[in-house]
């Protein structure tokens, strides 16, 4: 077992952070802590680097204690975190060679992994003229510099344009490879689902759901969705009639409405016949499949991005 | 427009005052200075200007003030056997002159003069003639020397005849009393901002945590900066000794062993400050106003540009365990009079304790994250 908690709690002040939670991670396992800011996520993964201590419960990463074996466990992990800033004045590849000898190797793995993350060509660039993205990808370089047992990610690509964030997914993704046990923080969905087959939905310190996505959704949010907005008053009581149909919701205000269904193709003809016969303009329409914010509005009322 | 730039300038405004820490660096620190630094030292009177006078005669310290009490009438006349002798004198516009006669021999007088204890010394006597002994370079030399000349002529019908000697010899002028000081003053400053201003910046860049994260044990980190500071501190201190020997003549008169102690017990004291003052500092900021807090009240108290004597006389005993002035008087006593190894092996003492004591403070309190 790469990770076990069990039975943790941690407070600030008058703030619960954390409440009672227990975790097992595999070896090799890819583990994503999906929520919105300040649900527990990063005291969560904190207290797994050995940053934060429980108030009660037990945590033991490789099966031993942060408290007996510190040492041995800050070789093991990699880290890369929101926004690190490192020395803006060294160059990548003498960041990642100062780092390296922290873990006492050799240049030729700093080397390595500025070919792993894509940054040849600014080997010799100070970090102060790096990029978001290239910065982000220097702090996963130092993170995997020891070939870590276990690489702990939090909210790595906070802030970072698409393009960044998909080369950094790739990169990712080819590093887990090497059988590394992945714990990844973020509030994008898609990143959970891209990196990690397990993904574990957190608010306001506990453990709303886990599982893979398909579990989730199959589990939490069955059906698809057709969203729309209508101009005129919409035949609600009928729509909800309509075969397949598991809810329905419109919101005369503003138009809009979201039918959910058991199945787009047999549902979306039966609503577009029912909106041409009672005579409503159909200004816009869009057929979707279920998201983990769709799922995670339905459990804790929030978005993943508030 | 106008709209707009009052609306940017109430936002600032609320962001300035929405941070206390910024508050009180801005508006509290500089009342706090000022408490410190004038209202601790108002109402005292005008400074008071200390002087020794040699004779050969063992009443020297009595002929000169008796002189003007007889000729003129001082104003007040205060002696003790370790003070000395206080004189003060009415001046023009109700202003008070003070001044305060020591006897001394003529080694002591030139001890003191390097030491900054005394502003100039003189000998004889007003009936014979007086021969004042100073740096003309000494802004404060020639202050009290200009102030004791005017005295005599307001108060005394017959001025006495005077002479001033220069004192232009090494180790006597005001810069041989200036350079320890700006040595001392430049390690200071190379622990806390070279040490403790580079923690604080590495944890606000969460680069700290980011470090120890890693193998790297924590005493290690933290002798990386000493020892890097260490080295460039020397070699600041061997450049402005440099320029201070091609330029002025300046030679090291005591030993150089001696030398190295008090520069090692100096900079271990400065360190462990810097440690201590970095241990919990979150933003730039409350950083840039702890460092300040901390070296602006050594750099005013401390002896560097003038001395602290002619502070008031319960300051001294507190200003004198400030460790800049005990690094600063070890550096004068070793490049100016030429004291040894023994001779500072006490300041030492107390430097390398003030720097433990900080040191694990400041490691206990020390937030990595």
């Amino acid at each position: 077992m790469a990770i076990e908690i069990r039975n943790v709690c941690k407070s600030f002040k008058d703030v619960n952070a954390v409440q009672n939670v227990n975790l097992m991670v595999e070896s090799g396992e890819s583990v994503a802590l999906l929520g919105p800011n300040g649900a527990g996520k990063t005291t969560l993964v904190e207290m797994i680097e050995g940053v934060q201590f429980p108030d009660s419960g037990e945590i033991r990463i490789l099966d031993r204690s942060w408290e007996k074996d510190e040492h041995f466990l800050r070789k093991q992990i990699g880290l890369a975190l929101q926004e690190t800033r490192f020395l803006e004045r060294l160059t990548v590849e003498e960041t990642l060679n100062l780092f390296a000898s922290f873990y006492s190797l050799e240049k030729e793995r700093a080397r390595e992994v500025i070919e792993i993350i894509q940054l040849e060509s600014k080997r010799s660039t100070w970090v102060l003229h790096l990029s978001g993205g290239q910065r982000q990808r220097l702090a996963l370089g130092v993170a995997i510099l020891p070939i870590p047992q276990i690489l702990i990610l939090d909210e790595p690509t906070t802030g970072l344009d698409p393009n960044a964030r998909r080369d950094l997914w790739k990169i990712l993704e080819s590093f887990k490879a090497t059988g590394t046990t992945l714990i990844l923080t973020t509030h994008y969905m898609e990143e959970a689902q891209y990196l990690c087959k397990r993904i574990l939905m957190m608010d306001q310190g506990k453990i709303l759901a886990e599982g893979s996505l398909s579990h989730l959704l199959d589990k939490f949010g069955e059906g698809d969705l057709i969203e729309y907005v209508i101009e005129g008053a919409f035949p609600t009581e009928k729509a909800e009639q309509l075969s397949g149909v598991l809810s329905c919701r419109w919101d005369e205000n503003t138009g809009e409405g979201r039918l959910t269904v058991k199945n787009i193709s047999e549902t979306l003809p039966l609503f577009l016949q029912l909106v041409e016969k009672s005579s409503i303009s159909l200004t816009s329409l869009e057929c979707r499949r279920r998201t983990l914010d769709d799922l995670f509005l339905a459990m804790s009322g929030r978005h993943l991005d508030d | 427009m106008i709209k707009i730039l009052l609306r940017l300038i109430l936002s600032q405004f609320k962001i300035f005052f929405r941070e206390p820490g910024v508050v009180f660096w801005s508006f509290g620190f500089p009342l706090l200075m000022a408490w410190i630094l004038g209202i601790a030292f108002a109402n005292k009177g005008n400074a008071l200007h200390i002087v020794a006078v040699v004779d050969e005669s063992p009443d020297a310290i009595y002929s000169l003030p008796e002189w003007l009490l007889e000729k003129t009438g001082a104003d007040s006349t205060k002696y003790s056997t370790e003070s000395g002798l206080d004189w003060q004198v009415g001046e023009n516009n109700g202003e008070q002159a003070r001044f305060r006669f020591k006897s001394m021999n003529e080694d002591d007088a030139t001890r003191a003069l390097k030491r900054g204890k005394i502003s100039l010394w003189l000998m004889g006597n007003p009936a014979a003639g007086i021969k004042y002994h100073f740096d003309p370079d000494n802004t404060e030399s020639s202050l009290t020397f200009l102030l004791l000349e005017r005295v005599f002529s307001v108060q005394s019908s017959t001025k006495p005849h005077s002479e001033i000697r220069p004192i232009t010899m090494t180790g006597s002028r005001y810069i041989d009393f200036l350079i320890p000081g700006l040595m001392a003053m430049s390690i200071m400053n190379a622990c806390l901002w070279g040490i403790g201003w580079s923690l604080i910046d590495l944890r606000i860049k969460k680069l700290l945590r980011r470090m120890v994260a890693t193998p790297l044990r924590k005493p290690i980190f933290l002798l990386s900066h000493g020892l890097n500071r260490m080295i460039l501190s020397a070699a600041e201190l061997l450049l402005l000794y440099g320029f201070a020997y091609y330029y002025f003549g300046i030679i090291i008169q005591g030993s150089l062993w001696a030398l190295l102690l008090v520069f090692l017990s100096g900079y271990s004291a400065f360190a462990g400050i810097a440690v201590l003052i970095s241990c919990r500092a979150q933003n730039t900021h409350s950083g840039n106003g702890l460092i300040n807090f901390v070296s602006l009240p050594m750099f005013v108290l401390s002896g560097i540009f003038f001395s602290y004597h002619n502070f008031p006389d319960w300051v001294t005993p507190y200003v004198e365990v400030l460790p800049l002035t005990m690094l600063a008087n070890s550096l004068r006593g070793i490049i100016t009079e030429g004291i040894g190894l023994y001779d500072v092996i006490l300041p030492s003492i107390g430097l390398v304790g003030i720097g433990c004591v900080c040191f694990a403070l400041g490691l206990r309190f020390f937030y990595w994250h």
